[in-house]
């Protein structure tokens, strides 16, 4: 308790050195923090306009004739699973679309199209026309449409590669904002892209989203296991986008090198000025040492001084960091409303760096604790 | 009656790189218990370094220090500083004041060195001390605000707060002017009769010296002569 309030009184007595302290303490951490919001944020847009609408996990038939035949069956296993978040069985191929004299190579994708649109998000990238809903009702990326020049309620013809064609009709274009989806896909009646293909009652591959993106490839490796099955090929979105992943280590790498170089020169500082308080303060040590206090009750008050200025100085930073953010987000904000990077704030982040800080703010304390240890109250009497 | 510091066969040399300096020579004191003595010895004579080694702040070189019936030598750091808390009250000639705190609570620090807490008869005590030293109007001023003679009389109520057994005194009125001077020999003479506490005062100033019943006077680290008075 005494050296609670010593160390406290210590600080307040000197308030515009103390001021100083805590107010490079904030910067730092409201730098850090900023960095470290900032980069997630960006990571976080970057991941969600790759991966938000796509599967994380895709099951195909490792068969000659690349069809999944007790797929009913697997998907129903699978959505047992709380990691699965929606999963969709499709009929795909490769074909061709006519419209008058326009030819244009299309990637039919036959879904049941409430499970697939939980995971592509379709009737949210919808911006022209319906839903398709009957048998031979399709929808078209926006590009595919613009090429074949298209409007809803036009018929048009698919070709197969066995040369069959089926007359369909578009009801709607959609965009989902990925230039080869809206370039190429077709989508269909799960029922018609079988009977177009002739997969019978077979489907091509199954789409699975998790609830965690990041475990994508353990939960993948999980089923592998678990339907041990060597007809088909399971694969994650990890192994199809090695260098969006690496990018994003690449930054996580960055963020964490900064942030580390950050609380190394706050407690640095801290260290150092609190070094000199001892020296400010060593007659006072001296006269406490030559009453009786024991030296763990001086150094003590070093360490409070070092883990009050870093609680204060932390806290006051996580103000500023979260300013910074408001301030960014206002600047960089565009005429029509929309912010160039959606700011997440994780409050587990802002926490850790606020723990980090005081932390270390109470370690850099330590040194100045040290250094009084040494103090012999006689020296400090003899030079009066 | 009984001794409450014996000093036996005390030297002390000091070393600066290979330069040796011997200020204390064999010395032998016995202080008996609620005694009032005064060491006198000009500048350079080591009467401040026998302070300094009767009070455990210093050590000596060989010899040893007997306190209240406890041998020092061979005490860690920790046990030499509960001693002194408990024991030994200090008055030196500067006040050595915390600036940061008011003058009560600089005299409340040993006993929150001692007891962790402050209790209600540490706080009437206090009273009692501040009302002794004629402090009782300012004891709640930052010790900034107090002038030299109330700052050194705050001292002296700091080194009695733990009712120590012994109270010894390095210069005491080397800063202030012969009123202030006179008044806190007074306050000594008061306390060695009122508490029982052996006063021990080291000082050039033979008015000082005056006050006391034993004068020893130190020379060139030795004793010169050991006069009592009474």
């Amino acid at each position: 308790m005494l050296s609670l309030k010593i160390a406290l009184r210590f600080l307040t007595s000197n308030k515009l050195q103390t001021a100083f302290i805590i107010l490079g303490i904030s910067v730092a951490i409201s730098v850090q923090i900023f960095v470290g919001l900032l980069i997630e944020s960006l990571q976080i847009s970057l991941v969600d306009s790759t991966m938000g609408n796509a599967p994380h996990i895709t099951i195909t038939s490792s068969r000659d004739d690349i069809t999944i035949r007790r797929w009913e069956q697997l998907t129903a296993q699978l959505d047992r699973y709380n990691v699965v978040k929606a999963i969709s069985a499709s009929a795909n191929g490769n074909a061709y679309a006519k419209k008058g004299s326009t030819i244009k190579p299309v990637l039919i994708r036959g879904f049941d199209f409430d499970s697939a649109d939980r995971i592509y998000h379709i009737s949210e990238g919808l911006y022209n026309g319906r839903i398709n809903k009957s048998r031979n009702e399709i929808l078209m990326g926006k590009d595919l449409a613009q090429d074949l020049e298209l409007k809803p309620g036009d018929s048009v013809t698919i070709s197969a590669p066995d040369g069959s064609n089926t007359t369909l009709k578009v009801t709607g274009f959609f965009d989902l904002g990925i230039s080869s989806i809206n370039k190429t896909w077709v989508v269909a009646n799960r029922d018609v892209a079988q009977d177009m293909f002739g997969y019978g009652s077979r489907v091509t591959s199954i789409d699975i989203t998790t609830n965690n993106l990041f475990y994508a490839d353990v939960i993948a490796n999980l089923f592998k296991i678990m339907l041990n099955d060597n007809d088909i090929r399971i694969e994650n979105w990890k192994q199809l986008n090695q260098s969006l992943l690496r990018g994003l280590e690449g930054q996580r790498i960055s963020s964490a090198m900064i942030q580390v170089v950050i609380i190394i020169s706050v407690a640095i500082a801290i260290a150092s000025i609190l070094a000199i308080t001892v020296l400010q303060k060593s007659r006072q040590i001296g006269i406490l040492k030559a009453m009786g206090i024991k030296n763990r009750d001086v150094a003590l008050i070093f360490l409070y001084q070092g883990f009050l200025l870093g609680i204060v100085g932390a806290i006051v930073g996580v103000g500023l960091a979260l300013g910074l953010l408001q301030s960014f987000i206002s600047f960089t904000t565009s005429d029509s409303g929309v912010p160039v990077v959606d700011v997440y704030i994780d409050y587990f982040l802002i926490i850790r760096s606020w723990i980090i800080a005081v932390l270390s703010a109470t370690i850099a304390g330590l040194v100045p604790a040290r250094n009084s240890l040494k103090l012999n109250p006689v020296d400090v009497i003899r030079e009066g | 009656m009984d001794s409450i510091i014996e000093l036996i066969g005390v030297d002390k040399i000091y070393t600066v790189g290979s330069v040796e300096t011997q200020v204390l020579f064999d010395i032998n004191l016995s202080f008996e218990k609620g005694s009032c003595t005064s060491i006198i010895g000009t500048s350079g004579s080591g009467k401040s370094t026998l302070m300094h080694i009767m009070g455990t702040l210093d050590t000596p070189t060989a010899g040893s220090v007997v306190i209240d019936g406890q041998k020092t030598d061979g005490l860690d750091g920790n046990a030499l500083a509960v001693l002194r808390n408990q024991t030994i009250g200090f008055v030196f000639q500067f006040h050595y004041l915390l600036p940061e705190f008011s003058a009560m609570e600089n005299v409340l620090i040993p006993s929150m060195i001692k007891n962790r807490k402050v209790d209600r008869q540490t706080l009437d005590r206090a009273d009692k001390l501040f009302d002794m030293m004629g402090l009782s109007a300012v004891k709640h001023y930052l010790i900034t605000k107090m002038s030299g003679g109330q700052q050194q009389r705050t001292a002296i109520a700091r080194a009695l707060i733990n009712n120590p057994k012994i109270l010894l005194a390095d210069e005491p009125t080397g800063n202030l002017d012969s009123e202030n001077s006179d008044r806190i020999c007074s306050i000594f003479r008061n306390i060695n009769q009122e508490f029982g506490t052996t006063f021990i005062v080291v000082t050039h100033d033979t008015r000082v010296a005056e006050h006391t019943d034993r004068v020893i006077t130190i020379k060139d680290g030795k004793i010169e002569s050991d006069i009592n008075r009474i």
